[in-house]
Parts: structure tokens; sequence; C-alpha cells
């Protein structure tokens, strides 16, 4: 029953006394719970449900509280958050009005790197088809750093000594704090509108995560991903690969490293150029050489009218030193011929047969030899001729020999006689 | 700067030749023209990557219009 006090609330009179008592017996608290039907709201603010298995609590995180979030909370996302509980009296909810959140188990920071890192894939920021081709020599190079870091110095000695011919174009970033993020995206941008450079090199010395953090933030990653000009990221960390890395055309663990790089490549080239030289030598060698020996087989065959003219002499000389030979030759045979025709004839001779003892009678005034006794007469005069001298005798009496008749006949035909004789001549 | 910027592109020609004039195709009077082209090429090209006097600068973008200012003796 309702007693003395009989005072009536308006509707809005009980929802201020519930927001008091609300605010003076919880106030601000820590909540822990899951995200449930998460939405941003066009004007930046985010509202969501909190829950356990036993309850389910509304939450607004206005876009003042939600602006500096490194992570986007979703659905099913166990968080821990900070606020105070609220009554939103237009429609009579209670609800939590988050100052900060934060994700349970893992750090903020590592989830918001997964998120964009999974959103920036999708997007095709890491594509390897969208990795631009570094160019065959930077003769000029941006870097993108902080102008007194180790980073820049360990890169412009390291060119010094080993590429001399580089030339270094410094755009100075702060590089950890709220500002790098910003000042290393627009420094990226800046170096691509200024033009007059090969390569970009984003940089900075070692350093924990936390440092390198602004490696991680979008608008670097974006950047570089927009780059015209090819960017290597050097950035000296140990563990974690950035999202800079990730979208960079190549990206190496240190500064150093991407100096030596460059050296690398221009040692490279020396080296091909060098190569290539000595082909050029090579090949005009080998040509040059063949014709040479092309040449001189051309000369070869091409004799001169002069030694034509050698040639044919010798075998001039050759042909006469031949005929002299055979005439010689030819001479001795002859010679050696008419000495046996010669010495036959002297075999044949009557002269010779007079030497043995014959003797050779004709009639004085007649030059026939008298071969039959029936030519003379009695008184004839008959020179008998000798082997050594001749005499003249006068025919006395004509003996007729008939035993012998046959004798001058055989003679008569001569040749078997004279053979004869000359068969006793060979005798001896 | 202006075998810089030729530096591709002559080496490019350069490979071509050497691929040319090794073939053995081409005349004499052809071979000797692509050899000596193929050795200023390639002295060219050395003599780039052997220079030894760079610059470091630094870039600074004042009302939109970029300026290069030397660096610190230190760092060059």
């Amino acid at each position: 029953m309702p007693k003395e006090s009989k005072h009536i609330y308006s509707v809005s009179e009980i929802t201020q006394k519930i927001k008091s008592l609300l605010e003076e017996h919880i106030g601000e608290i820590w909540l822990e719970g899951e995200i449930s039907n998460f939405k941003a709201a066009s004007s930046g603010h985010f509202y969501f449900s909190l829950k356990d298995p036993g309850a389910v609590i509304l939450a607004a995180m206005f876009a003042y509280a939600n602006r500096g979030l490194k992570f986007k909370p979703e659905d099913g996302l166990k968080v821990i958050c900070f606020g105070k509980v609220d009554v939103y009296g237009p429609r009579g909810q209670y609800q939590i009005i988050v100052e900060r959140i934060e994700p349970k188990g893992v750090g903020a920071r590592q989830l918001a790197f997964e998120q964009l890192k999974k959103k920036l894939a999708s997007e095709g920021l890491f594509d390897p088809g969208h990795k631009r081709r570094l160019p065959l020599m930077p003769f000029r190079v941006g870097i993108v750093t902080s102008s007194k870091g180790a980073a820049v110095r360990d890169i412009l000695q390291i060119l010094k000594n080993g590429a001399p011919l580089v030339d270094v174009v410094i755009s100075p970033v702060r590089v950890q704090g709220d500002q790098a993020a910003g000042e290393i995206a627009a420094a990226v941008d800046e170096l691509n509108e200024f033009g007059k450079i090969d390569l970009i090199i984003v940089s900075r010395g070692g350093g924990s995560a936390e440092d390198l953090w602004a490696f991680n933030e979008e608008i670097v990653v974006r950047a570089i991903y927009n780059s015209r000009l090819p960017v290597i990221s050097a950035l000296g960390h140990q563990i974690n690969t950035t999202l800079a890395d990730l979208a960079a055309d190549v990206f190496v663990e240190t500064p150093s490293a991407a100096a030596k790089a460059i050296v690398d490549k221009k040692n490279s080239l020396l080296a091909e150029l060098a190569g290539l030289k000595h082909e050029l030598d090579f090949s005009i060698n080998g040509i040059i050489g063949r014709l040479k020996n092309s040449l001189v087989a051309l000369a070869h065959a091409l004799k001169s009218p002069r030694d034509r003219l050698l040639e044919k002499q010798q075998q001039l000389d050759e042909l006469r030193a031949n005929l002299n030979y055979n005439l010689r030759h030819y001479l001795e045979m002859a010679r050696e011929r008419s000495a046996s025709v010669i010495s036959r004839l002297g075999v044949l001779s009557p002269l010779a047969i007079l030497s043995r003892g014959y003797s050779l009678s004709m009639i004085v005034g007649q030059d026939a030899v008298i071969k039959d006794a029936q030519q003379l007469k009695p008184g004839d005069k008959v020179k008998t001729v000798l082997h050594k001298g001749s005499f003249i005798s006068l025919v006395q009496e004509i003996v007729s020999d008939p035993k012998r008749k046959l004798f001058p006949c055989q003679a008569g035909k001569g040749t078997g006689v004279i053979k004869s004789i000359a068969g006793g001549s060979n005798e001896r | 700067m202006k075998d810089k910027e030729n530096f591709e592109d002559d080496l490019k020609k350069l490979q071509k030749i050497v691929e040319e004039l090794s073939s053995g195709k081409l005349t004499l009077g052809e071979s000797l023209k692509k050899y000596e082209e193929g050795i200023r090429l390639s002295q060219g090209c050395s003599q780039v990557l052997g220079e030894a006097q760079r610059k470091v600068e630094l870039l600074m973008k004042k009302d939109g219009k970029f300026s290069l200012e030397k660096a610190d003796e230190d760092l060059a």
C-alpha cells in the first residue's frame, strides 16, 4: 500500500532519478563482454551490445572517443570497455557510454594490425602483380627517413664507399610519434611529385614493434602502394614484418641491406659490362681472323704472273734436262749400235779375208774379181791382191777341176759362203 | 647526367650489338661499325658507373614548390 508520501513522478523525473542512482552507485566501471550488433553510424558514433551468456547491455561509443581507435570493433570480439552506465531517456534504455575499448587477449595494436592487414590484402595492396620493377641502376635515390637517425648515416656511408655515383635526396620525416605516419606518407607522395628520382627507400633504424608502428599505418601503406616510383622498405626490425614491408616492391631487413643491394647492383652491372666487352673483342677477333685466313688461302690461289713465269721456266728447265738425258741416251745407243755394225762390217770386209791368207785376182784392166777359171785364157795379165801388197802375173794354163765345179756355183749364191766365213769369224 | 638517363637503353643496345656481332651474319664493314659502337657504349656505361661525385640533398617543399638543400657536412 502506498503511504503518506504521495509524490507522483513524471517519466522524465523518474528517468532522471534512475540516472542519478546509476551514476551514484555504479559510475565509471570496467566491463567485459562480447560485441554484438555492431554498427558504425554515419555520424562516426559506434552502437553495439555487449553480452555474456546470461545478459546483454547496450553500448554507445561516440566519435570523439573512438577516433583514435587502432582496431575496428566487430561482432564476436571479446573486449574490455571503460565507461559509465547511463540512461538514454528517449528510449528508456540503460546503456554504457564507452570511453575506451580494448580487445581481450591480444593487444589492441596486434588486433588492429591483423584487421588492417586483412582489409588491405583484400583490396590488393600486397599483390605481387602490383610490384614495380626496380630500375636497372638507381642513379638517384630518395630516402624517406629521419635526417638524424642511424639509418640515413648507414645508407650514406655504404653508398659512399661502394657506389659513390649514386645521388641521394633525403626527405626528412619523423619516424615515430603521432605525426610520423602522416609525414612518411606525405614524403613518399612528394618524392613522386618531385620526380627526379629512380627509387625510394623508406627507412628507419632498429626499433621495437611500438617504435615501428607508423609503418603499419594505413596512410603509409597506401602511399607506398600508390607510389609511381619503386619503393624499398628498409626498417631495422628483428621479428615482425610491417604492412609497409608488404606493400613495398622490395623489403630488406635493415637500412644497410638496402644500400648494399644498390652497391651489389652496380658491381654486377660492371661485371656484365666487362663480359660484354670481352664478347665484343672475341667476336671481332674471330671475324678478322677468319677473313685473314681466307685471304691467305686466296692469295695462295691467286699466283702472280711472275710466279707463273717462274713456274713455266722451271718446267722448261726440267724438260730441257730430260731432253738432254734422252738425247745422250739415244746417241749412246746409236753409237753402240753402229759400233756393232762396224765390227760386223769388219768381219765381212774382203780385206779382213785377205789377212787370213786369201787373195783376190782380177784381169788387169777389169774391175771384176775372177771367180771362174773359164774367164781366163793363157796370156791374160792377172792382178792378185794380197793382205799386204799385190802382184801381177801372166796366166800360163787353165786348169779345169771338175770336183770343185759345184763350189763356184755355191759361191755364186754368195751368202752361204759368206755366212760360213762370218760364222768362222764369230767362232774366234 | 645524359648518360645516366640513357644507361638502361645503352646497355640494351650494347647487349643487342654483342648478339648481332656474335651471330657472324654481318659483313666486315658492318661488324667493324657495330664493334666500334659497342665499345663506345660499354665505355660510356662503365664510365657512368665509375663516377665518384655524388650529391646528398634534402628535399624541401615550401608553398607547393620544391627545393633541394645541401645536406649537412657530416651526412654528405
